[in-house]
């Protein structure tokens, strides 16, 4: 009833090859544009600042990673580092060229990340499953450890952490203390909307394409002429730009400062958590599982005080630990495809109502 | 060319020069790497019979010692609180597999191993609820562990060994012979490793998936106990330790995911490795080497032999 396409006609191959075909979906993003752009209207600074920003942010390395593990099959707990070197990477930058534009090399710093993720990605070819996660896992800490013990990295600040340097764009404070979090949040908010799209046209295009046949089976991908070791270290280095970009911005545009243990192995596993939770091989996933992995804990510190229960900060802490590891295992239960397969389900059910089928 | 001469003679001339350090650190790393294997072994078990990747065999082992230091700490004798905390680790095997395992049979290995995170986290959310956050020193004289060094004066100086470190080798390797005597000659270590043949064919002579399940899962358990007790007297038991259990992964690829022997070949190979790598090679880039040490090991070795040392060949079909 609400999602019925009847009457829309497609007359071409373009509307056909649509990303969003049915105009519901077509409005419904709107909607979410409009709201997206509103929410700084509120001139609520927790909502901006430590519910949307981060949001945005956790959404789009969890397509990073989701290219890499969703779409084409490898599994990777580096995540944390390969943001990490994106934020480092953009500090240097900005320090070493302090006239160039902020977001250029919030953008460049990317790359940087996705060079470090191709090497990384080098024992792909050979292994694969747990023992690639494994194996991601010493570029995790040996980045880690690079982050702490080469004080070039951070200019040798006596703090051994990134502070973000002021930074103006069009005479707007973009970066730094004194910017404000109306201004990062428009600005995050391009970022990550431009890089979706992008991710959208690659996952449909030939790239994608290639990518899923790895994933599906690699032996038979090979055997149908696609090579396997390009294939392969692309996906590593454009997924390790998503997250470089997304650490660049962890450190710029969120936090104002960073240390390493803001891209701790923790980070890698967090990111994880929201690919599969939000559903592996899907963009809608990346942002559903974000939203569910990153904003449930902030939702549940404060259901104790919302029900007039006087409990202690740790207590909610510990409460908070327990109900998130019950909530994985509950949804992985009830959907192990993940929330955005949850959205199809409840897609067609809407499309039937009010009937069963 | 003195970049070259302290990477590749000066450490060696160390060796020599110090044989008496050399020993010393061979035993620190043989000790540390004998409860990485304590972890992997756990790991293995868990992996063969139900091809679950449990990451929460670490926790498993800090929670395990937790509720022994609870209940130690709240006045109950220590060979009580032991029992007890058997009692709590088979009820915990009983409770996963019932709410985890079973909904989930069948589903891909990915979402069983995101699951173990689901555990991860709800044993770390309910460990520091009942017991409290702050780390807790554990005291095994009780358990009639025995304390202090033996100074042996060989090899032109001093090498000193834990009492302590003595008792959780003879301990871990009684366990170790006990689980393979278990495995090779019991009825129900038969049908484990039926199991871990196959889950199907096991399925079709009558054996009961769900209950060897929960017999691997305390199997798991019990190792975990021993290692938290064992690495609990070593330093205080908290959730830190968490980060040091990851630690048992590069000794999975070492040894391979389903061969025990495998796990303490590759658990001994690391803590060695490791201590080593640290002591002579460390300082060189400014120490703190045994962070990523072990997975580079790893990482090297995955290069040249993708299944582990013992690990079965992978044979892959299209």
């Amino acid at each position: 009833m609400f999602y019925r396409e009847a009457g829309q006609f497609k007359t071409d191959y373009a509307s056909d090859q649509a990303i969003f075909p049915i105009l519901q979906d077509r409005i419904g993003l709107a909607i979410i544009f409009v709201v997206a752009l509103a929410i700084p209207l509120a001139h609520n600074d927790f909502l901006t600042n430590a519910v949307m920003i981060p949001f945005l942010i956790f959404s789009l390395a969890a397509i990073g990673l989701n290219l890499l593990t969703g779409y084409t099959g490898l599994l990777s707990l580096g995540t944390g580092a390969f943001m990490g070197v994106g934020a480092y990477a953009c500090y240097k930058l900005t320090s070493i060229f302090p006239n160039v534009n902020i977001i250029i090399w919030i953008v460049t710093s990317g790359f940087f990340s996705a060079a470090v993720g191709a090497i990384f990605g080098l024992p792909s070819l050979r292994i694969k499953g747990f023992y690639l996660a494994i194996a991601t896992l010493a570029a995790q800490f040996f980045l880690e450890w690079c982050f702490t013990h080469i004080p070039w990295l951070y200019n040798y600040n006596i703090s051994a952490a990134i502070e973000v340097p002021q930074r103006e764009l069009f005479g707007i404070i973009v970066t730094g203390p004194r910017a404000t979090a109306e201004t990062r949040y428009y600005i995050v908010l391009a970022i990550v909307v431009v890089m979706t799209w992008l991710a959208s046209n690659l996952v449909h295009g030939r790239i994608g394409r290639m990518w899923m046949a790895v994933r599906d089976m690699d032996i038979a991908a090979e055997l149908m002429g696609i090579r396997l070791l390009p294939t392969k270290l692309l996906a590593f280095a454009v997924s390790s730009f998503y997250c470089g970009v997304a650490g660049a911005m962890v450190a710029f545009l969120w936090y104002g400062a960073a240390e390493s243990t803001v891209f701790n192995i923790n980070q890698s596993f967090t990111i994880l958590f929201m690919i599969i939770i939000g559903g592996l091989g899907s963009l809608l996933g990346s942002y559903l599982g974000a939203a569910l992995i990153f904003v449930l804990p902030i939702v549940l510190r404060f259901v104790p005080e919302m029900l007039g229960l006087p409990l202690h900060a740790a207590t909610v802490e510990h409460v908070t630990f327990m109900t998130t590891g019950v909530l994985i295992i509950f949804f992985l239960i009830v959907e192990p495809a993940g929330l955005a397969r949850l959205w199809q389900v409840g897609k067609q059910k809407l499309r039937v109502w009010p009937f069963p089928y | 060319m003195h970049l070259l001469y302290m990477i590749f003679i000066d450490p060696f001339v160390q060796m020599g020069t110090a044989p008496d350090l050399l020993a010393q650190t061979l035993w620190e790393g043989l000790v540390g790497g004998m409860l990485y294997a304590l972890i992997a072994l756990g790991f293995v078990l868990i992996f063969k019979a139900s091809g679950v990747f449990n990451f929460a065999q670490g926790i498993m082992v800090v929670f395990a010692a937790l509720t022994f230091v609870g209940l130690h700490d709240a006045g109950v004798n220590a060979f009580l609180a032991l029992g007890l905390t058997i009692v709590v680790m088979f009820g915990l095997a009983f409770a996963i597999e019932r709410s985890v395992l079973r909904p989930l049979i069948n589903q891909p290995d990915i979402i069983l191993f995101m699951a173990t995170f689901g555990i991860t986290y709800f044993l770390i959310g309910f460990g520091e609820f009942v017991f409290g956050g702050d780390p807790k020193v554990m005291d095994t004289s009780d358990l009639f562990l025995p304390k202090g060094s033996i100074t042996y004066h060989t090899l032109g100086g001093i090498v000193q060994l834990q009492k302590l470190d003595i008792a959780a080798a003879i301990v871990a390797s009684i366990m170790v012979a006990g689980l393979a005597v278990f495995f090779s000659k019991t009825r129900i270590g038969r049908a484990l490793r039926a199991v871990a043949d196959s889950h199907s064919a096991a399925l079709s002579v009558g054996i009961s998936l769900e209950q060897i399940w929960v017999i691997v899962w305390f199997a798991a358990g019990l190792v975990a106990l021993v290692t938290g007790i064992f690495w609990g007297a070593r330093s205080d038991v908290s959730f830190a330790l968490e980060v040091i259990a990851l630690k048992a992964l590069p000794v999975l690829i070492l040894g391979g995911f389903t061969s025990i022997p495998g796990a303490i070949v590759g658990g001994l190979i690391i803590g060695v490795g490791e201590k080593l790598g640290e002591f002579y090679w460390g300082p060189l880039v400014g120490g703190g080497t045994d962070a990523w040490f072990a997975y580079v090991i790893a990482l090297v070795f995955l290069l040249f032999r993708p299944q582990g040392l013992f690990g079965e060949r992978i044979i892959e079909r299209v």
